[in-house]
């Protein structure tokens, strides 16, 4: 089937089966590695990307379910080569380990403070609170998210 | 310059990670084929009949290789890594099953196709015909042997081995004090974000394979794959790219994947590729941890012990490819910081009809601190004495050191401690975690209805195990350095801080080196990252190596600058006369001159021309030298490095659901010097992290028939952050190694390690039930409490 994504604001026409993920679409179709799959069952979020603005599972959802909306990938949220507030917080709490993990924290938080730009050390908490980490057991991860707020604001 | 070295230096992995540029394996290989792997839905069985009929009809199918398929070395069972002279009945599998499968997810047969959802296609439609045969599940059974695993191993018993100092049982026999005790810890798993994944390249014009792997170690997958696959090592090439976390399960190699792929390339000449997914992850790599202890005492009034006598069984699953180093770091790191009079361990390996044991972060170190801590707990509440005095009345004292107890530890060498000061540790401990106010506290909350409770649990952690790791460091004519060492990186922050080392041992940026780990094409001979060695052997290895080139930098300078190397000194990469200003040359320059030309490829190149520079009468390489600035060096150690600490936590258990709460947790570490204090503190969150999914959450749980009835992230059950402490209190003592050039010891593991123990404490503490099999979750804990109610 072909479908039409718009990913970080670039539109790509694809020809995919229908029962290709979307994980796997913009991975292997796209050649968007910047979005991790850790579980393919919903529960890690690594592969966590943005739908016209909201935070989805990429891998439980069809390429073709998506067509014609908007996507943001971990590829889309830098300008330029300036590091967003989220990733550059990262950076400055080490807030990532190995990596794997990170581009779908980094798209929820994205998500999270536009929603609640001040969130309190709970509401950091709870931002993340759905993100499977492995390496960092998550301190400074909550510190990335604060220091984020702080930059973002 | 700023000293790199003990610096909190924020990674240099980071930036290009935060961008979505890893490249971890299954982000390469875009045009790859795709494998997948028919595994057993039996536990065990006999293979009877494998017909691909049905699957050949499937679109885009490539290839399907059974055992039939496999020929020479690969048709052989693969490797046992490390053979022990009491391994007598080591079993491995083959890379498809040939007549027997032994563990539910073991790989019968692998497809090829031009992409994984039709492999998969066509791995559904192979039909296997098995004759399905008892299996064999947990230690009990593995133990009772009424069922065997393997027809030719008796009492499912791989290995019987024993270790000895002193007469422990005539010491407990003639004790004033004695305890038994049964203790249990239960199989958990590594669980990298990132499963397993290999591709392969074959090169038909040269003949030579290129592959990558998510492991652990490049050089082993590389030696195993040109020994199966009848290639010169020098025809292989094995690199790591990004690895997506380890914590042990991808240093076992090879993998049947990561030699069906690579044979697979060859045979299609054409890119493979296999991407492990999560439910594979569970029944096809490894797991840890699972053991059963009894343990007799005995000890004096004070509560030092005077022998100690642990026998314990261990659960290695379907096959042995690891040897038996997780049950040998048990009952050799079991003695933690203590030093009983007299110690007696003896184990048995046991085959199960479940996936393989092989090291997991701590590496039957936690079950070894579970073991004696508990004891210790045991020993304090039989006599009335705080815990910490008991723990204070067995500690080794810094003025021991070297301490040798007579043991042999897993590297096959002394169980030596070589620094260390416990006393100092454990006052540290109690101030961090309010020990002596918590008595009070505890009390004060009762009278509230709450239950609180403290532990708190040691351990010593044999690091930095050899054999050796080298590195390579050269200087560009750039100035830039690039640095090299074989083993590998998942997310330890290798190129920080070996280039934190690389700085300050030359003289340089930090921005001007470049680290490259795992990549055979660039060092070839390495180990891997495993016992928290990386930092000690590579890090050791790369101040060696830089020192050499700091040497002969320092040599063609003085000769340039007409000055005695001994008043050179180098600064932000300009090698300077001390106390001269203005007589300076850049190590870039160093660099060109250090290679002596026919050719100038550029302006600063001339200057080593053939007419521009040397003495005629001399050759321009002298006989001892050689071109370049370059330099090369291994590390080497005499024995482990032993890193040591203590955790504490307080809990609080709710009085009607059991739910555990942690209040506070606090950790005393002492892996000698610190490189990169953020780095290390970041390791030991995440160790805690897993100690606490390990202690309260994490279980494998197998039915009857070998079924792994939890093989998903719904039903295993990894910490989130909701589950982990709110802030970890982490104070460092330094006792620097004497074994290694920079006075380290590894710290990879320590998070992890006394996490069972520590909590099993405070529960215990809280509750005043005895706590003796982990993990304990709240229904665990619900149904202990009615069961104590019961014997009351």
């Amino acid at each position: 089937m072909n479908v039409r994504l718009v990913v970080n604001g670039v539109p790509h026409d694809v020809d995919v089966p229908p029962r290709r993920l979307l994980s796997d679409c913009l991975r292997h179709d796209l050649g968007l590695t910047g979005t991790h799959v850790g579980c393919e069952h919903g529960v890690c979020g690594a592969c966590t990307v943005l739908l016209d603005g909201q935070p989805v599972r990429s891998c439980l959802l069809l390429a073709v379910s998506v067509d014609g909306q908007q996507l943001t990938t971990v590829e889309g949220l830098a300008d330029g080569d300036e590091l967003s507030p989220v990733q550059q917080a990262f950076q400055d709490c080490h807030g990532l380990q190995c990596g794997f993990c990170t581009p779908g924290f980094l798209t929820t938080i994205t998500a999270g403070l536009r929603d609640n730009p001040q969130p309190s050390e709970d509401e950091a908490r709870e931002m993340i609170a759905g993100n499977l980490c492995r390496c960092t057991g998550y301190q400074n991860i909550v510190a990335a998210v604060l220091r984020a707020a702080e930059l973002g604001s | 310059m700023t000293k790199m070295f003990g610096e909190p230096i924020k990674r240099v992995e980071d930036r290009r990670l935060l961008l979505g540029g890893g490249a971890y394996l299954d982000d390469l290989g875009r045009d790859a084929y795709a494998a997948a792997v028919l595994r057993s839905p039996h536990a065990h069985a006999r293979v009877i009949d494998i017909d691909v009929t049905d699957a050949l009809d499937v679109d885009g199918l490539i290839a399907i290789y059974t055992y039939d398929d496999l020929a020479g070395a690969m048709a052989e069972p693969l490797p046992l890594l490390i053979p022990h002279p009491t391994l007598t009945h080591g079993r491995t599998q083959y890379a498809l099953a040939r007549d027997e499968v032994n563990h539910v997810g073991e790989a019968v047969a692998v497809v090829v196709a031009r992409d994984r959802y039709l492999a998969e296609d066509a791995a559904e439609r192979i039909a296997v015909t098995y004759e399905p045969l008892p299996a064999v599940v947990g230690i009990e059974n593995a133990r009772a042997a009424t069922n065997l695993v393997h027809d030719d191993v008796p009492g499912n018993v791989a290995a019987n081995t024993m270790q000895e100092y002193g007469d422990a049982r005539a010491a407990v026999a003639a004790a004033p004090n004695r305890l038994s005790l049964d203790l249990a810890v239960e199989r958990s798993a590594s669980t990298p974000m990132e499963t397993r994944g290999v591709l392969a390249e074959w090169d038909a014009d040269s003949g030579r394979l290129r592959m990558w792997s998510s492991t652990q170690t490049s050089t082993g997958v590389r030696a195993a794959v040109a020994a199966k696959l009848g290639l010169d090592l020098t025809d292989v090439e094995v690199i790591t790219p990004d690895v997506g976390g380890g914590f042990g399960v991808k240093i076992v190699h090879p993998w049947p994947e990561e030699l069906l792929v690579p044979m697979a390339a060859r045979l299609l000449k054409h890119p493979v590729k296999f991407t492990e997914d999560r439910r594979e992850h569970f029944i096809a790599s490894a797991h840890e941890r699972a053991q059963l202890h009894h343990v007799e005492v005995g000890f004096d009034d004070a509560g030092r012990i005077l022998g100690l006598d642990v026998r314990f069984w261990h659960d290695h699953g379907a096959y042995i490819p690891y040897g038996l180093i997780v049950p040998i770091v048990t009952s050799t790191q079991l003695l933690g910081p203590y030093k009983p009079g007299a110690y007696r361990v003896e184990f048995d390996s046991l085959y199960t009809n479940t996936v393989i044991v092989t090291p997991y972060r701590g590496a039957g170190r936690p079950q070894g601190a579970f073991v004696m801590e508990r004891t210790l707990d045991a020993i304090a509440g039989s006599l009335g004495l705080d815990r910490t005095e008991v723990r204070a009345a067995n500690f080794i004292q810094p003025e021991e050191m070297p301490y040798d107890f007579g043991l042999t530890f897993q590297d096959g060498r002394p169980l030596r401690y070589d620094s260390g000061d416990f006393p100092a540790s454990l006052d540290k401990l109690k101030k961090l975690v309010g020990w002596d106010e918590f008595a009070a506290y505890r009390e004060q909350a009762r009278a509230e209805g709450r239950r609180v409770g403290i532990g708190l649990a040691c351990y010593v952690e044999g690091t930095g195990v050899g054999p050796y790791e080298g590195g390579h460091v050269l200087i560009e004519t750039s100035g830039k350095v690039k640095v090299a060492t074989g083993l590998t990186s998942q997310g330890q922050g290798h190129q920080t801080v070996f280039a934190q080392i690389v700085a300050d041992e030359l003289g340089v940026s930090m921005d001007d080196v470049e680290v490259v780990t795992g990549d055979t094409r660039r060092f070839p001979y390495a180990v891997g990252t495993f016992a928290s060695r990386a930092a000690v052997m590579s890090g050791s290895a790369i101040a060696l190596a830089a020192r050499n080139v700091r040497e002969k930098a320092l040599r063609v300078a003085a000769e340039a600058l007409e000055a005695d190397p001994k008043d050179l000194e180098i600064v932000d990469g300009m090698v300077r006369v001390r106390g001269n200003p203005g007589a300076e040359i850049t190590l870039g320059t160093v660099a060109v001159l250090s290679n002596p030309l026919r050719y100038a490829f550029d302006e600063a190149s001339k200057a080593a021309t053939q007419f521009a520079v040397g003495d005629p009468g001399k050759p321009p390489v002298a006989e001892d030298d050689e071109p370049g600035l370059e330099g090369r060096d291994y590390y080497s150690p005499p024995h482990a490095t032993f890193a040591n600490g203590m955790h504490a936590v307080i809990v609080e258990t709710d009085p009607d659901t059991a739910e555990i709460r942690i209040l506070k947790y606090a950790v005393v570490h002492d892996c000698g010097r610190l490189i990169n204090p953020r780095i290390v503190e970041g390791q030991i969150h995440g160790g805690v992290a897993q100690g606490v999914g390990g202690a309260l959450y994490e279980r494998m749980a197998y039915d009857e028939h070998g079924q792994l009835q939890n093989a998903s992230f719904m039903d295993f059950l990894m910490p989130y952050v909701t589950e982990v402490p709110r802030g970890i209190d982490i104070d460092h003592l330094e006792t620097p190694s004497p074994l290694n050039p920079l006075g380290i010891k590894g710290a990879g593991e320590a998070g992890v390690i006394p996490s069972a123990a520590v909590f099993a404490a405070a529960i215990e503490d809280a509750e005043g039930i005895p706590i003796t099999s982990m993990p304990i979750s709240p229904s665990a804990l619900f149904e202990l409490r009615r069961t104590h109610e019961g014997q009351r």
